[in-house]
């Protein structure tokens, strides 16, 4: 018995489960990536994990000036992280050949006045912590009295994912089609905009501005990797977020012991990194299987 | 303003942009926007490796940007390049956010990483970019035909013989490269935006190739120009200066493009060459050399 306690007490560190930042991070962590995770989907299947990920980077600028001002950095993550998704759409993220170079640009004024933010910031405050907090996250220091917005936050982005699920497929698949069928293309872009920065603002917290992509991107990724029905794919997207952010919460509080002591590592790396390999080995087993698939049909004519 | 402490970082940034200006006119030809803004944040994680471990910044960089362009063209190959593209990135930023972690005086580190730091340059600092950018302008000159085919018109590049495959490595390991030197000066966050902007907005403003890869560099020179002069004399991070003219002034070529379309008789009054998309124009000089031998253009 004391045996399975000690493997326990290695896989969870003392106090895990006790701790009253580590449940809240549990709660909102990982309702906020199934959130990001299906709204992602959306996102890898009509090729905007560049605008996902510049939403993101536009709420760096969103979060510095909050903490400039002093404001709770959600609000300004969400809307700064809409301001960039209009900005875009005006610059005509629609079209496949401007798009990348519309995003850029906004991409690029939103990182140098986040600089200026960070930097009037850091001067008039001596405090030189935020900027790491904004850029990179920190789970364990969001405050219960926010779970309530974070709840309404999620609830409301998977409203909208839901309610567009149809025409967005529909215009994912032909644009053409989707507009001869009176689906109004450009208004569900527009909306479907909206969810993103809704799921990115509320990664930002959580998993930080620059790498909120991760969760957004990287489960929906593998999830598409591993199957092809859409309905399954939201599925596994939610349950692969869901995974990775459990895990990298147990394995950040369990680094504290590890080298070099004295220290957690980032929680946000852990959770990027299980994203990584996760997709990788979706890769890898998906083309093992086309490849089995291939070679039974080439044996039996 | 042109105090001893400050040639350096005028001579850097002037290299800087020089090379932005050049490899991102291939940026935006080739709509690789995302490539040049990833493979400079993966040197962020090789820079902030570097200086935990105690080596050169330079070093930890041009590994780590290297690697990653090499990773990006070859993984990225199969499968959805823009996803693999997005993991990578952030997996390097994570790394590099983990780096700062363990050491120990990590902030304004990570600021000067991030967003620039053009004071302080020192002399060796200046030798290493300059052998750098050198390189860089060097490669785009010998690749400067076949990586205009392969970007622009890649089947009459494939028909001629010119790997498309292999010229985008060859493209991605450009990109490393003048990331490398340009990190530690516009920062990893904009260098992207310098590699975008002026060419971006050079693009507008001609359809001619050889034209608009000089006025991307000439645009590019005035914002690093405007931006270190701007920064010295508020003291603002030079970031918020590239990155704010950058967005200037393609808002203003756009501007100025939709104007000069509008004017009564455009049509009637523009040459060949610029009635031509640039798409056209190269396929047409392809062509033309095909019969005159490869000197001619």
């Amino acid at each position: 018995m004391s045996q399975l306690e000690a493997i326990l007490n290695g896989i969870f560190a003392p106090g895990l489960f006790t701790s009253e930042p580590v449940r809240v991070a549990f709660l909102v962590g990982g309702a906020v990536s199934v959130v990001s995770a299906v709204v992602g989907v959306f996102t890898v299947i009509r090729g905007q994990s560049f605008a996902g990920h510049s939403l993101g980077d536009l709420g760096t600028t969103g979060g510095s000036g909050a903490f400039l001002v002093g404001a709770n950095p959600l609000w300004g993550f969400f809307s700064f992280a809409l301001i960039g998704a209009g900005a875009m759409e005006l610059f005509g993220v629609r079209r496949q050949q401007g798009r990348d170079m519309a995003t850029g640009i906004v991409l690029g004024a939103g990182l140098g006045v986040a600089a200026l933010f960070l930097y009037l910031g850091t001067v008039e405050r001596s405090t030189t912590g935020a900027t790491i907090t904004i850029l990179f996250g920190s789970m364990f220091v969001i405050r219960a009295s926010m779970i309530p917005v974070f709840a309404g936050l999620s609830v409301l982005a998977l409203v909208l994912v839901g309610l567009l699920y149809r025409p967005l497929l529909l215009s994912a698949v032909s644009e053409d089609i989707a507009s001869a069928r009176g689906v109004p293309v450009r208004a569900i872009g527009v909306s479907y905009l909206l969810a993103m920065a809704i799921a990115v603002s509320l990664s930002c917290v959580t998993i930080g501005a620059i790498l909120s992509t991760a969760t957004l991107i990287g489960p929906a990724a593998a999830a598409l990797r591993v199957t092809k029905r859409p309905g399954l794919a939201f599925a596994w997207a939610g349950i692969i977020g869901l995974v990775v952010t459990w895990l990298g919460i147990v394995l950040a509080y369990d680094s504290y012991y590890w080298p070099p002591t004295g220290r957690r590592w980032p929680v946000s790396f852990f959770v990027v990194a299980l994203i990584l390999s996760v997709y990788l080995l979706s890769d890898l087993s998906s083309r093992l299987s086309a490849r089995r698939v291939a070679a039974r049909t080439t044996k039996a004519p | 303003m042109f105090a001893g402490f400050m040639v350096n970082a005028w001579i850097v940034a002037t290299m800087v942009a020089v090379v932005a200006g050049a490899v991102g006119f291939f940026t935006v030809l080739r709509g690789s926007a995302f490539v040049a803004h990833a493979v400079p944040q993966a040197g962020f994680a090789g820079a902030a490796g570097a200086s935990l471990i105690g080596v050169s910044t330079f070093a930890g960089l041009g590994a780590f940007a290297v690697l990653s362009a090499l990773a990006i063209g070859i993984l990225g190959k199969r499968g959805r390049h823009d996803a693999m593209t997005a993991l990578a990135l952030v997996f390097m930023l994570g790394l590099g956010a983990l780096f700062l972690s363990w050491n120990q005086e990590y902030a304004s580190e990570t600021f000067a990483l991030l967003f620039g730091e053009v004071l302080g340059v020192s002399n060796n600092q200046l030798l290493v970019t300059g052998l750098l950018g050198v390189a860089s302008i060097a490669a785009i000159a010998a690749l400067y035909r076949p990586l205009l085919l392969a970007s622009v018109v890649p089947d009459v590049a494939r028909a001629r013989g010119v790997g498309t495959q292999s010229m985008e490595l060859c493209f991605l390991v450009v990109v490393a490269v003048a990331t490398t030197m340009s990190v530690p000066v516009v920062g990893a966050l904009l260098m992207f935006s310098l590699m975008v902007g002026a060419p971006g907005a050079a693009r507008l403003l001609t359809k001619r190739p050889l034209l608009a890869l000089g006025l991307s560099v000439a645009i590019s020179l005035v914002i690093v120009w405007v931006a270190i002069a701007a920064s010295y004399i508020t003291n603002w991070p030079i970031g918020f200066f590239v990155g704010v003219l950058g967005a200037v002034f393609f808002v203003a070529a756009r501007g100025f493009a939709s104007w000069r379309r509008s004017r009564p008789g455009h049509a009637a009054r523009a040459p060949l060459s610029t009635a031509l998309r640039l798409e056209d124009q190269v396929r047409l000089a392809a062509n033309g050399t095909g019969s005159r031998g490869p000197e001619g253009a």
